[in-house]
C-alpha cells in the first residue's frame, strides 16, 4: 500500500467487478463460435488482458498504489505483449 | 577476529539464536547465514557437475567408447547441464552474494521478507533433491539435454517428468528470491540512499530480480505442459498429437535466454564493484552502468529466437531476432568500456580479486564476440549444434559467471569470515585456472568450426588432437579449482585475521566490522551520495 494506508473497497464495487469478470468469461466462450482464424488467440488474449486489468485494479488494490508501482505493472503487461507479438511474427510468416 | 571486534560486538557467525548446531543454519532468518548455506550447497553441486564434466572429457579423449556407454554419456551431459544451469549458475551469485551483501550495501538490517528468504532456500534444496533423485529412479537419468526439447522429451522412456518437476520447483525458489530482492531495494534502503546512490552491485541484483520474477513463470508453465503431455497425452508439442515442437522452443527460450542474464547480470555487478576498489578510482559512468543493467535485462527478454534459427522458424522472425541480438551487445559493451575507462590512470593493485575480474573481462569478451557469430543467421546455421556453441556458452557462463563468482569470493571472503586467505596461493590458483580454462574450451571453437557436433559420444579421428588438448585443459582446470577451494577453505577457517577494510573500499560493507554483526549496522549508516568516493 502506498504510505502504508489500508483501503477497503466497497462490496458493491467488488460485486460489479465479479459480474464484469463473469461476463467477460462468457464472452470468451461466445467468441469461440466465430471462426476468427489467426485472430482467435489475439481476441482471447485481449479479453484476458481486460480481466487482468480489473483484477489488478480492484482486487489487488493497484488503484490506490503509487504511480511508480502502477507504471511498473504496466511495463510488465507491455513486455508480455511484446513477447507474444514477436512469437506471432514467427507463426504469421511460417 | 579483527581489531575492531574486541568484546564490542557479536558477529553473525558467533550469535547464539534459538537453535544450535546445524539447525542454527537451516532455520536461520539472517540473510548472511542464508547466503552462506546457499554457497555451501552450490559448491557441493558444482563439484559434482565439474566431476561429470571431467568424466565426459575423459570419454572424449579418444574416438569410440573409452570409459562409458553412449546412453550413460547422454545421461551425463543432461545431468551435468541440469545441475550446472538450474542449481549452480542461475541461483549462483544472486543467492550467495545478493543475499549476503545486498542488504548491507543499501544500509538495511535484512531483506524485506526474511522468512520467505529462508523458505526460498528450503524450496531450492527440495528442487535439488528432486533433480538428483531423478537420476537414480524409474528408467534412468533423463537423456534430453538440459533443454528438454520436444518432441523427444515427450516420448523418451527416461526419467523426464521428475527432472522437469525439479526444474519447476527450483524456479519457484528463484521467483521468491527475486520478489524478495525487489521489495528489499524498494522499501529497505537506508534513509538518504536514493536509487542512484546505490552501489552498482545492487543495481545488477535489481535487474536480475525483475528477470527472475517475470521470466521464470514462463518456463514453469512450459515444463508443466510437458509433464501434462507425457501423463495425459495432451498435444501441446508433439506433432503426432497435433502439437507444435517449435512452440516448446519458443516457450523454453523465452525464459532460458533471460536466464542467461539472471546468471550474468550479478557477475557484471561484482566486476563493477571490484574494479574501482582495486584501481582506487571512482567508477566511470555510474548512471550508464546502472541503466545498462536494466537495458540488458529488458532487451534480453526479446532475443530468445537466436537459439532457434535452425528450428524451422520463419525467415522474418529469424532476421528480427538477429537484429535484436545485435542490439543487446550495446549495453554489454557499455559496461566493458566503462570498466576499462575506470582502470585508465587508476592505482591498479593486482590482487587475486582483480586478477579474476580482469580474466572475466577477457573471457566474457571472447564469449560475447563469438556470440555475435551465433546471433548472425548465416554463421549460426554453420556452427549450430557444434562444439563452437559449447565453447561460446562456457566462455560466457564459466568464464563469465564462474570467474566472477571466484572474483567475488576472493573479494568478499575477508568480510564474510573475518579472515584472509593466502594471497600467493590464490594468485597461483588463478593462473592455473586461467590456463586450464582456455586450454579446455578454446580448442572447442576450432573443433566446432571444423564440424565437430556437440553432445556426440563418438567422433572422427581427425578431431582427436584438439579433443586431447581440451581434455588436458580439463585436468588442469580441475586441479586449479581444487587448489583454489582448499586455499579459500583454509583461509576461512584458519587464515590471518582480516581488517574490516582490507582493500580500502568505499561501499558500505567495508564500513562495518568483519565478520558483520547480526543486524549489520548498530546505528543508521551515513550515506555518501557517491558510493565510489575515492579521493
Amino acid at each position: 500500500m502506498a504510505n502504508n494506508v489500508s483501503h477497503i473497497t466497497d462490496y458493491k464495487v467488488l460485486a460489479r467487478v465479479v459480474l464484469i469478470l463473469m461476463s467477460l468469461t462468457l464472452l470468451t466462450i461466445f467468441v469461440t463460435s466465430f471462426h476468427l482464424g489467426a485472430f482467435s488467440v489475439t481476441v482471447a488474449l485481449l479479453i484476458a488482458g481486460v480481466k487482468a486489468f480489473f483484477i489488478l485494479t480492484y482486487f489487488m488494490h493497484l488503484k490506490y498504489e503509487s504511480l511508480l508501482l502502477r507504471l511498473l505493472v504496466t511495463m510488465i503487461f507491455v513486455l508480455y505483449a511484446v513477447i507474444i507479438l514477436i512469437t506471432f511474427i514467427d507463426y504469421a510468416y511460417r | 577476529m579483527s581489531g575492531n571486534k574486541k568484546n564490542e560486538y557479536v558477529s553473525y557467525l558467533e550469535h547464539q539464536g534459538k537453535y544450535k548446531g546445524i539447525f542454527s543454519w537451516i532455520f536461520t532468518l539472517d540473510h548472511k547465514r542464508i547466503g552462506l548455506i546457499y554457497m555451501y550447497a552450490i559448491i557441493v553441486l558444482f563439484s559434482i557437475g565439474a566431476l561429470m564434466g571431467l568424466l565426459m572429457r575423459i570419454e572424449l579423449i579418444a574416438p569410440g567408447e573409452t570409459i562409458m556407454k553412449p546412453q550413460t554419456y547422454n545421461g551425463m551431459f543432461t545431468v551435468h547441464g541440469i545441475i550446472m544451469i538450474f542449481m549452480v549458475v542461475i541461483p549462483g551469485l544472486s543467492v550467495v552474494f545478493g543475499n549476503f551483501f545486498l542488504p548491507i550495501l543499501i544500509g538495511a538490517k535484512d531483506v524485506a521478507f526474511p522468512k520467505l528468504n529462508r523458505f526460498s532456500w528450503w524450496v531450492y534444496i527440495t528442487g535439488c533433491g528432486l533433480a538428483i533423485a531423478s537420476q537414480f529412479m524409474q528408467n534412468g537419468p533423463p537423456d534430453t539435454g538440459w533443454t528438454f526439447y520436444a518432441p523427444y522429451s515427450t516420448t523418451t522412456g527416461s526419467n523426464v517428468i521428475m527432472a522437469t518437476f525439479a526444474a519447476f520447483v527450483l524456479g519457484f525458489s528463484s521467483i521468491l528470491t527475486g520478489l524478495n530482492f525487489i521489495v528489499t531495494i524498494h522499501q529497505m534502503r537506508a534513509p538518504g540512499m536514493k536509487f542512484f546512490n546505490m552501489p552498482l552491485f545492487s543495481w545488477a541484483i535489481y535487474a536480475t530480480a525483475w528477470t527472475q520474477l517475470l521470466a521464470t513463470p514462463i518456463v514453469g508453465i512450459t515444463l508443466l505442459m510437458l509433464i501434462a503431455e507425457r501423463l495425459f497425452g495432451i498435444g501441446f508439442f508433439n506433432p503426432s498429437l497435433g502439437g507444435d515442437p517449435v512452440l516448446f522452443q519458443h516457450l523454453f527460450w523465452i525464459y532460458s535466454h533471460p536466464a542467461v542474464y539472471i546468471m550474468i547480470l550479478p557477475a557484471l555487478g561484482v566486476i563493477t564493484e571490484i574494479i574501482p576498489t582495486f584501481c582506487q578510482k571512482k567508477i566511470y559512468g555510474y548512471k550508464a552502468i546502472a541503466l545498462s543493467s536494466l537495458a540488458i535485462a529488458g532487451v534480453g527478454f526479446l532475443v530468445w529466437g537466436h537459439h532457434m534459427f535452425t528450428s524451422g522458424m520463419s525467415d522474418q522472425a529469424r532476421w528480427f531476432f538477429s537484429f535484436l541480438t545485435f542490439l543487446v551487445a550495446v549495453p554489454s559493451a557499455i559496461k566493458v568500456f566503462n570498466w576499462l575507462a575506470t582502470m585508465y590512470k587508476g592505482s591498479i593493485d593486482l590482487k587475486p580479486p582483480f586478477l579474476y575480474a580482469l580474466s572475466f573481462i577477457f573471457l566474457f569478451t571472447i564469449g560475447g564476440t563469438t556470440g555475435l557469430l551465433l546471433g548472425s543467421v548465416a554463421t549460426d546455421v554453420q556452427v549450430h549444434d557444434t562444439a563452437f556453441v559449447v565453447a561460446h556458452f562456457h566462455y560466457i557462463i564459466f568464464g563469465g559467471m564462474g570467474f566472477a563468482f571466484f572474483a567475488a569470493i576472493h573479494y568478499w571472503l575477508p568480510k564474510m569470515y573475518g579472515r584472509m586467505y593466502n594471497m600467493k596461493r590464490a594468485t597461483i590458483a588463478w593462473g592455473i585456472n586461467f590456463v586450464g580454462f582456455n586450454l579446455l574450451y578454446f580448442p572447442q571453437f576450432i573443433l566446432g568450426i571444423e564440424g565437430m557436433p556437440r553432445r556426440y559420444f563418438d567422433y572422427l579421428p581427425q578431431f582427436q588432437p584438439l579433443e586431447v588438448v581440451s581434455t588436458i585443459g580439463g585436468f588442469i582446470l580441475i586441479g586449479g579449482l581444487i587448489f583454489m577451494i582448499s586455499n579459500l577453505v583454509q583461509g576461512a577457517r584458519k587464515g590471518e585475521i582480516a581488517p574490516a577494510n582490507p582493500w580500502h573500499g568505499t561501499t558500505l560493507e567495508w564500513q562495518i566490522p568483519s565478520p558483520p554483526p547480526l543486524e549489520n549496522f548498530d546505528e543508521a549508516p551515513i550515506i555518501n551520495p557517491n558510493p565510489y568516493d575515492y579521493k
